[in-house]
């Protein structure tokens, strides 16, 4: 991913030209809004697409995919690839991810930090792990198979998540620290899911972002979150990616985009899908810290604009 | 839509829960992942809530968000199922569905492959005697609708074919091809509804069969006619021309062979024709 690479796309494979996802504002693709997107005059700064909405072998969205990646860089987020499952990666969903990837040649490619199946079934839902070493060491081999898999390096997200283990050892932050080191990975931070299990597990944001090892951040991701109560009545933040971002999660990007600079920014939205016009004005807004912040970043330009 | 019901929580709340109820020695997963599914084991041993809190209704979330979540994709596979049942009753039986066939695969495009069957064997709908087959149909409209780009026949390449040589054609199906054949008028009641039309005019004991394609990149589903369901498969399943239409004149001595032939092409049924014996 070097900024020298030939102008010029090698014909023999290469069906798009190279686009590496620029220090903007993104958004979460949504079938409904091709159309829109692609007569705004306004350009949204890329677009990310969940993995799996893409593992069909053809058909219209592919084709919808195909004009977004035409006219824009995309990111490729992966959703079922289970990466903490204790039973092992599956080969063949590893395989499809590999495919779409392939097939698109993506700025970025990312995962979570979680596990979806399980003795053959599948959630639909990124379910938590435990901090221990024992789950490290799985976790860490994982992503070098996926990394291998996909000859690329990828980022992995820090979740959101409503229970702990008792069986856990180590911090989140420590845990995914220790991930990227040994895996080489990047890390993909996502502020709403820190907002979430900061309320729900009763620490501070701030708290979380010293610890955290922001110089591996590559990608960030804004959403909204529901609001419920726990069993003593407290609040208890649901990751339900179905509102706008809140203030106080505008306000937490702001600081770390002051650290680190401007960094490639998904807004996600994927229940109670607004018009496009709500979406993109989620990502002006984030578009605008991005300039305002960006500039004093301490850590200076080293996501310098393409 | 994520949060519990008032019913579901007091569940999770009741004193009924013993801890020590959940098997010891499984992998965190396999504990968490068995509580998933069956909302009448405690939470699993060793879930916890921060600072000594409590773990039911915050692992009620995960159990929530997968029901939710599997039901609303049920429902976005079959919406005419949905739509004829009521969104109420399908969010209850497809919960009932979804409990006892999950999904294998985190391709959810390729789930509810048993919905059809289930709703064949679920007595609260068996009045709705079309259900089943309407769900086949909407099964394989996906189907359809993911399947591999392909572009159609050429009607002129079947043209070029001279007229002594066209008993011996095969076809090619088209990836996106699909036909369903019903004892009853699922292709009228699926094609109106998904056009917000009303269903009141149609009789459901006709039977009917649909051809679903994609000739460009929309998904298309036409009525076909008598014997047209029987020709097409037998075309499809490589019997040459001549054969399928004659086993199928033989059936139906009204089947109109020229406009058979003429619909299928229009309809991007195939995307080449070979002659079996060259």
């Amino acid at each position: 991913m070097t900024r020298t690479e030939t102008r010029y796309p090698d014909i023999s494979h290469a069906r798009f030209s190279k686009a590496p996802l620029p220090p903007r504002a993104g958004a979460g693709l949504k079938g409904d809004h091709v159309d829109q997107i692609l007569a705004d005059p306004w350009p949204v700064g890329f677009l990310e697409v969940h993995a799996e909405n893409y593992m069909g072998d053809g058909g219209p969205a592919h084709k919808a995919l195909t004009a977004i990646r035409n006219r824009f860089p995309v990111s490729v987020h992966g959703v079922g690839l289970s990466i903490g499952a204790t039973q092992g990666l599956d080969q063949r969903h590893l395989d499809r991810l590999a495919a779409v990837v392939d097939r698109y040649e993506p700025g970025m490619v990312s995962e979570h930090l979680a596990w979806s199946t399980h003795d053959g079934t599948y959630f639909n839902d990124l379910l938590p792990v435990p901090y221990d070493r024992d789950t490290l060491d799985r976790v860490v081999t994982h992503v070098q198979r996926v990394q291998d898999r996909l000859k690329r390096r990828i980022l992995i997200e820090n979740p959101s998540t409503y229970v702990a283990y008792a069986q856990s050892t180590m911090s989140e932050t420590d845990f995914i620290s220790e991930i990227a080191h040994r895996s080489g990975c990047g890390l993909l931070l996502d502020i709403n899911n820190v907002f979430v299990s900061a309320t729900n597990h009763g620490f501070k944001p701030m708290n979380y972002l010293y610890d955290f090892p922001l110089e591996l951040v590559e990608e960030i991701h804004l959403a909204g979150h529901a609001e419920d109560i726990d069993d003593e009545g407290e609040r208890l933040l649901i990751d339900a990616h179905d509102r706008p971002v809140c203030g106080d999660v505008w306000a937490l990007y702001d600081i770390v985009i002051s650290q680190i600079g401007a960094v490639p920014t998904v807004i996600e939205w994927d229940n109670d899908v607004p018009d496009w016009p709500v979406l993109r004005r989620e990502a002006q807004a984030a578009d605008a810290i991005l300039v305002a912040s960006g500039r004093i970043a301490l850590l200076g330009s080293r996501h310098a604009s393409v | 839509m994520l949060f519990s019901s008032p019913a579901a929580a007091s569940h999770f709340l009741a004193p009924a829960m013993h801890r020590s109820d959940t098997p010891l020695g499984l992998s965190s997963d396999a504990a968490f992942a068995a509580a998933l599914i069956d909302p009448d084991l405690p939470v699993p041993h060793g879930v916890v809530g921060p600072h000594g809190k409590k773990a039911d209704r915050r692992f009620a979330v995960y159990r929530n968000t997968v029901t939710v979540s599997l039901v609303t994709a049920l429902g976005d596979i079959f919406p005419v199922v949905r739509k004829l049942v009521g969104e109420g009753f399908f969010r209850a039986m497809a919960q009932i569905h979804v409990a006892a066939s999950p999904p294998s695969s985190p391709l959810l495009f390729d789930y509810g492959r048993d919905f059809p069957a289930f709703l064949e064997g679920f007595e609260p709908v068996a009045r709705l005697v079309y259900l089943p087959d309407v769900a086949r149909l909407e099964r394989a409209w996906l189907d359809s609708f993911h399947a591999a780009d392909a572009d159609p026949l050429d009607p002129e390449d079947l043209g070029r074919v001279a007229p002594d040589r066209l008993a011996d054609l095969t076809f090619t199906p088209h990836p996106a091809m699909q036909i369903v054949a019903s004892r009853y008028a699922i292709v009228s009641i699926v094609a109106a509804s998904r056009a917000d039309q009303s269903l009141s005019s149609i009789e459901p004991l006709e039977p009917e069969a649909g051809l679903i394609t994609r000739p460009d990149s929309s998904v298309i589903l036409r009525h076909l006619p008598e014997g047209g369901a029987f020709f097409l498969s037998a075309l499809a399943g490589g019997a040459v021309l001549g054969e399928a239409a004659g086993q199928t004149l033989a059936d139906w001595p009204m089947f109109d062979l020229p406009s058979a032939i003429a619909a299928m092409l229009e309809a991007g049924a195939f995307t080449a024709c070979a002659n079996s014996s060259s």
